[in-house]
């Protein structure tokens, strides 16, 4: 029988305006997860000896964030040095690719107790200083069709007939949902407050959730991918889509995810080093699964990615009481409900990227600790989060509360 | 090996390269070139000097690559050509890198290799002479600047400066050239030229290009800048949009260009060089070489005439022209004439509207001077030429008389007669209609063998293609004069035989017919339209459809019905037919008419009219892009075949030439019947037929295509 992995604890950083005047600017990556590991020893009494791995997902592994942040981040933080630590890029889906992989690590066996999260300041180091073959190099961008992401976002509401309106009201309820949950706690229990040397708080709460956010206001916004679109990507598309006349930019900073500042850690281990211990699982990971889908049209994984792990777990779409899906765009999660029959009521219940922020790297992790949460607090049993990612792919994590 | 390099000693001890190719007329990158550039720098390594100047012995410094053995050269021979390219740039490298000045004196034209050279030198002086041209144009032809030019310019100028001579093959004057930093200095002549370079050597004994100048920056920054980052990113979907990924070349200039400067000197000559070989040995170049150079140039050579020498003879270009009808054909005849000298009588019923037929010009010409690219001075010139008349007695002392009213039997027969009576008798009379046949309107004349088709294409000043149609009666002197007069008025002409709508109207109606009929099968319009520019043809079928107006194609075709039952024929129906007359029945006649296929609001750019999903389906499954891409592409193709087989076409390469500068047959083809050779002409015969099965019986092979199927046989002169 394959060893169970568990989740004993999920722990996240406030989300700071990944801009120069955001609150988490000043605070280096390192400081951001190293403080967050130290928050992680402390609320769990744990002997870091025994923690065999730290893997940690960061999109732009450069600069401030380069050099395997994630052992970095483990010496700065004092933990053992027995602890090994590494950073992985699965784009969008890194955070929730390190949980995942910190769970197939425990259920192999070989490993028994491992730290998963991941970690993204956006204002230090911004998206794409990373460079890259698929986005920087001619020959390759020509060949496979490159666009960015917004274009794919623009092209799944053309494709689906969404309206400005469709996608404006589902931004308004993510800033509704988000807000309410602040209010009521609904992240008390996860959220580590970053704070100085001197233990002076710098950021408390996610900086980016506007409660006052109104359809008018979001009308008035400026769609954000037109101009790039006319430049030339809008037509790179017709040869995957050649059905379609003109794409209608639709998306704008109001129903995309915001960039922001940001680090998510969560614990996994084996029932065993969890008994050893003293700690109380809190959830199973049931299944994990990625896939690949069209690249250029880039953002519709996570309804397969989804049917891939629910089939691994044995599970159905109803199975799952409650949906955590990443808000890049507010078209992918609309296209993945439509795709999958998911209900509203089931997704994103305490809004998601677009009010609160997607720090890229972190984000996945950081839903996994949201879902968790949450199912904790309906009493409920099953959640499954999913993203879309970067060059056409999808994740997804089944997790059953014990 | 014949020298191509001689090479002298002046008494400064600077080393003259003089280039004289024995070969020809002008100085090319052959193999005599090459080898002899490598037998100079041999020499030069035991020798003292103090300097080098390389100049020409011909009329133009130096015109670019061999095409000829660059279209012969396989992809077997990439391994030798791979190799050619390493040690022709290993050769300029090692003159650019003996720390001596090396000087280029460009008295004429260096395009192309012959910039390329230019290039590798530390000074660049130029005959200051405006009708000197500049440039790296491989890129039309196909290939990339393979001899260093990919290296050189963008360090020289900075990326995003240097890509646009690259990408799209500008030419330049040798004064633009010293304001962009291309060159160093003008001279006013030869001697002076020469006086500049010795003075340079002297004064500049020891010399580094600025790239090999130790702490050299590329000007505008490296790739991995943040701000050049950027731009970069959308640079292959900018250019996609042009290509449409029809065109390697720009393609891989910009590939080699951008990953060539993030590598030192040498290396990134080697990256261009395999660029080079892949593009060189690959299809598409040999279909731009084969059409835009060898075709074109046998083209204006007179090949395509029963007797080039008769028209060679005939010496005296056509002074004045008479233009009938000021419609706008007849307008822009008029306005196309007159720029290249000629004076025009522009005929039409009433002063008023010949005059407004001139007022067309004036206002285009308004818009050139406004855009500074003409002068006050040169545009009254020109509209000086046209003299509007409503009286036929005008049209005395014409050389040539062109006759653009309205496409009616009678009208041009009464015109014809009017206007054969004011004429002298070896006036030639050619009509401007796109699809009469000639012989029917010579009847009305008093001269068949004067009377000639020259099909001109809108908006006519633009256009370069002229169509010739000889009738039956038509001579070969008249045929050789009007060839020579388009020529006289910078136009490409194409000689074919009569028949309804000659080669190009008839070749091109199957192409909107095409398009019409998938919409008929329920094919998603915008895929339609898309499938047609991602094959490369400028406008899509349901577009150009609503530009002719769809009330000119019923006539046509009522036109065409008409005729042949005059004869006891009839004509086979197509499938577009009951999509047209449906939309005309909805009143939906094409732009003109305020919306056909299209909706063309005015505040906005048009967009497909919604109302064809309910009238013509959405049909459940779509066919691939793939397929609306060959069906355009085949039924143009097959119908060529077909006018060939009926002796319509006169020529492969007029045919070739024709589609693609008359009807909008994509560039990277290389023309309608090279694009059955490129396909491999057995294996098109398979494909027509699999769209035959699936499509209907109009791409089934013709006999003639069958027949070159079976033989292995292409389609050549």
């Amino acid at each position: 029988m394959t060893t169970e992995a568990f989740i004993y604890d999920a722990i996240r950083t406030p989300r700071g305006k990944g801009k120069h005047s955001g609150a988490l600017h000043e605070v280096k990556p390192v400081s951001l997860l190293s403080g967050l590991l130290q928050a992680l020893q402390q609320r769990n009494n744990l002997d870091t000896e025994l923690v065999d791995d730290i893997v940690m997902g960061c999109v732009t592994p450069v600069g401030d964030q380069g050099a395997d942040i994630a052992k970095t981040a483990a010496l700065a933080a004092g933990w053992a040095d027995d602890v090994a630590g590494v950073t992985l890029n699965r784009f969008c889906a890194s955070g929730a690719e390190a949980v995942n992989l910190a769970a197939m690590k425990v259920r192999s066996g070989w490993e028994h107790l491992v730290v998963a999260g991941g970690i993204e300041s956006m204002s230090r180091v911004p998206m794409g200083s990373d460079g890259g073959a698929w986005a920087m190099d001619p020959r390759t961008a020509l060949d496979t069709d490159f666009v960015p992401q917004g274009i794919g976002a623009d092209l799944i509401a053309t494709l689906n007939g969404f309206s400005r309106e469709d996608v404006d009201r589902f931004a308004l309820h993510s800033q509704q949902k988000a807000a309410a949950a602040w209010q009521r706690g609904a992240f008390a229990n996860s959220i580590v407050p970053v704070r100085d040397q001197n233990g002076l708080p710098i950021l408390e709460h996610d900086e980016l959730v506007r409660p006052d956010t109104s359809i008018a206001g979001l009308a008035a916004l400026a769609p954000a991918f037109e101009f790039i679109g006319d430049l030339g990507f809008d037509q790179v598309t017709r040869t995957r889509y050649p059905q379609v006349e003109k794409i209608r930019h639709l998306h704008t900073a109001g129903n995309s995810s915001g960039i922001v500042d940001g680090a998510a850690a969560l614990l996994l281990g084996s029932e065993a080093i969890g008994t050893r211990l003293g700690l109380q699982p809190r959830a199973r990971v049931l299944a994990t699964a990625v896939v690949g889908t069209d690249p250029t049209i880039m953002l519709t994984g996570p309804a397969p990615a989804t049917r891939k792990a629910l089939k691994l777990a044995g599970l159905s779409v109803d199975d799952i009481d409650l949906f955590e899906v990443n808000e890049a765009f507010a078209s992918v999660v609309m296209h993945f409900q439509r795709k999958l029959g998911v209900p509203d009521e089931k997704v994103n219940v305490n809004g998601g990227a677009i009010a609160m922020g997607h720090p890229l790297g972190a984000t996945g992790a950081m839903l996994i600790g949201t879902l968790l949460d949450e199912l904790e607090a309906r009493q409920l049993r099953r959640g499954l989060v999913t993203l879309c990612v970067g060059g056409g792919m999808g994740i997804a994590t089944v997790i059953e509360r014990v | 090996m014949k020298n191509a390099i001689q090479i002298e000693k002046d008494s400064d001890n600077i080393v003259h390269l003089i280039l004289d190719n024995p070969n020809g007329s002008a100085n090319v990158m052959d193999a005599d070139f090459q080898a002899s550039l490598a037998h100079t720098v041999q020499q030069l390594q035991e020798q003292d000097f103090a300097g080098i100047i390389v100049r020409s012995a011909k009329k133009t410094f130096f015109a670019g690559g061999d095409l000829n053995s660059l279209y012969r050269v396989g992809k077997a021979e990439a391994g030798a050509l791979f190799e050619q390219c390493e040690s022709l740039k290993a050769n300029l490298r090692w003159l650019e890198t003996r720390g001596k000045p090396v000087v280029a004196c460009i008295n004429g034209a260096a395009l192309g290799g012959g910039w390329e050279l230019a290039l590798a030198c530390h000074q660049r002086i130029v005959i200051d002479d405006r009708t000197i041209k500049l440039g790296l144009p491989e890129v039309t032809l196909g290939l990339l600047p393979g001899g260093g030019g990919c290296v050189r310019l963008p360090r020289l100028l900075g990326i995003q400066t240097s890509l646009p001579y690259l990408l799209e093959g500008k030419q330049f004057s040798p004064k633009k050239a010293l304001d962009k930093g291309l060159v160093h200095q003008l001279a006013a002549n030869e001697a002076e030229m020469l006086e500049a370079a010795r003075t340079f050597i002297l004064a500049n004994p020891a010399c580094q290009q600025p790239w090999d100048v130790k702490g050299y920056r590329m000007p505008g920054g490296t790739p991995a800048s943040p701000k050049l980052a950027q731009v970069l990113m959308a640079a292959p979907a900018m250019l996609k949009q042009k290509t449409r990924g029809c065109l390697p070349a720009p393609e891989a200039i910009l590939a080699t260009v951008v990953e060539g400067a993030q590598v030192n000197f040498d290396t990134a000559t080697r990256i261009e060089s395999r660029y080079f070989v892949e593009l060189a040995t690959g299809q598409i170049a040999k279909n731009m070489i084969g059409t835009f150079w060898s075709g074109l140039n046998a083209i204006k050579a007179g090949a395509s005439l029963p007797d080039a020498e008769l028209a060679k003879g005939i010496t005296e270009p056509v002074g004045k022209v008479a233009v009938l009808g000021a419609g706008m054909m007849g307008a822009g005849i008029a306005y196309a004439c007159a720029m290249k000298g000629c004076e025009v009588v522009l005929k039409d019923v009433s002063l008023e509207a010949a005059e407004h037929g001139k007022a067309y010009t004036e206002k285009s010409l308004r818009k050139r001077v406004a855009k500074g690219r003409s002068t006050e001075e040169k545009a009254a010139q020109i509209l000086q030429r046209i003299h509007p008349t409503e009286d036929v007695r005008d049209l005395a002392g014409c050389g040539l008389v062109i006759e653009a009213v309205f496409e009616k039997r009678e009208l041009k027969a009464q015109v014809t007669r009017e206007t054969e009576a004011q004429i002298g008798a070896d006036t030639i009379f050619a009509s401007n209609t796109s699809t009469l046949p000639i012989t029917g309107l010579a009847q009305a004349s008093a001269r068949p063998p004067n009377f000639i088709g020259l099909h001109f294409f809108s908006p006519a000043e633009k256009m370069p293609l002229v169509e010739i149609i000889c009738g039956e009666q038509t001579s070969d002197e008249t045929l050789a004069r009007a060839f020579n007069f388009v020529l006289q008025i910078g136009k490409t002409p194409i000689i074919v035989n009569d028949s309804r709508g000659f080669f190009t109207s008839r070749v091109f109606g199957t192409y909107t017919n095409e398009g019409i009929a998938m919409l008929g099968e329920g094919v998603s319009p915008a895929a339609i339209e898309n499938g047609a520019a991602l094959a490369g043809f400028p406008v899509g079928p349901l577009a150009v459809s609503d530009e002719v107006s769809l009330i000119l194609m019923g006539k046509i075709r009522s036109q065409t019905i008409a005729d042949l039952q005059v004869n006891g024929e009839t004509l086979s129906a197509h499938p577009a037919d009951a999509i047209i007359d449906r939309m005309l029945e909805e009143g939906r006649a094409g732009k003109l008419a305020g919306g056909g296929f299209y909706d063309y609001p005015e505040d906005g750019p048009k967009h497909l009219w919604p109302g064809l999903g309910a009238r013509f389906g959405n049909a459940s499954t779509q066919p691939s892009l793939e397929d609306i891409k060959d069906r355009l592409l085949f039924i143009m193709a097959i119908e060529s075949v077909r006018c060939l087989q009926e002796n319509i076409l006169r020529s492969v390469r007029d045919a070739n030439i024709g589609s693609i500068f008359g009807i909008g047959y994509p560039p990277w083809t290389g023309g309608v019947l090279q694009f059955i050779n490129q396909y491999g002409v057995r294996a098109f015969c398979q494909r027509a037929e699999a769209l035959a099965e699936q499509y209907g019986e109009r791409f089934t092979p013709p006999a003639m295509l069958v027949e070159y199927a079976e033989a292995d046989r292409r389609f050549s002169d």
